[in-house]
């Protein structure tokens, strides 16, 4: 499970940089994230724009990390690809997540 | 405008694609990549990723549950094309349903409170929405599920491409 990690506007920015977070990675997904964001605190903005497809099991992780690292940070998410979006949607967790288009501060870096 | 939707479904004469697993988390992911590659490029982005979700949670069920606490058996999943979309068999030889009845497929409550809110049971919320004609039986050893998945398959298709996929498929 490989995640990469950069402050951008001072969130963290933690980029997936897998195609999945399914059941098979769903344990290894928490605890990589637990050691990234430990001791963060204000924003972590996971950038899923590289991952294609959640399982239940991969959503539940994220659900379990955003409790992770809650109340002193909060979680974001951005860059959802179609797949992952309707299962945000279909189960009405897109309600209970901050959820943007894009990763704040990309459009400035592409300029660069 | 009939005759496009059958002539372009692959295995047109009802023939199913078979699949064969090891009920591991592991095997779910590769098999689902076969499958997806099986399909080609007979579905649009949007059916594609239904096909995905509902038998990435299917199978995954199957691990987590019809074998929980036993050793890991085996999976058949027969997929046949059809007019109306793609019909799905799924067989285990593993523990019963609960009852011998399928969940009833209601998403989980969203609390205000954070610790309270869900980190599961949504997938058969996701199987009953994007399936129809759902199915269980309990044989004398093993789960049957049969359901469809209704998608549209693609006009325009590659046959020797999907010919291809298939003896891959039979191969393996």
């Amino acid at each position: 499970m490989k995640l990469t990690s950069e402050m951008i506007d001072g969130a963290q920015v933690v980029r997936v940089e897998e195609e999945r977070i399914d059941a098979s990675v769903a344990i290894q997904f928490k605890d990589r994230m637990r050691e990234l964001a430990a001791g963060a605190s204000g924003r972590v903005i996971l950038d899923m724009g590289r991952v294609g497809f959640v399982d239940s099991s991969g959503l539940g992780a994220i659900v379990a990390v955003m409790k992770l690292l809650a109340p002193a940070t909060k979680l974001e998410l951005a860059a959802l690809t179609p797949t992952v979006g309707k299962v945000f949607h279909m189960t009405r967790m897109d309600s209970v997540f901050a959820i943007h288009p894009e990763v704040p501060g990309e459009g400035m870096r592409h300029a660069v | 405008m009939q005759s496009d939707a059958t002539a372009h479904a692959p295995d047109q004469a009802g023939e199913s694609a078979r699949f064969r697993l090891q009920a591991s988390e592991r095997e779910v992911r590769r098999v689902l990549g076969r499958i997806m590659a099986h399909l080609g490029d007979g579905l649009a982005e949007p059916d594609r990723g239904t096909v995905e979700i509902v038998l990435a949670e299917v199978l995954n069920n199957i691990v987590e549950h019809a074998y929980a606490r036993c050793p890991p058996g085996r999976i058949r999943l027969f997929l046949t094309p059809i007019e109306e979309g793609l019909a799905c068999r799924v067989e285990d030889d593993g523990h019963p349903m609960p009852s011998l009845v399928l969940p009833d497929g209601r998403l989980p409550d969203i609390s205000d409170e954070l610790d309270l809110l869900p980190e599961g049971g949504w997938g058969w919320s996701l199987i009953r929405s994007l399936t129809a004609d759902l199915i269980y039986e309990r044989t004398a050893r093993a789960n049957r599920l049969t359901f469809r998945i209704p998608v549209s398959w693609k006009a325009c298709r590659d046959p020797d491409r999907d010919m291809v996929a298939r003896q891959r498929v039979a191969g393996g």
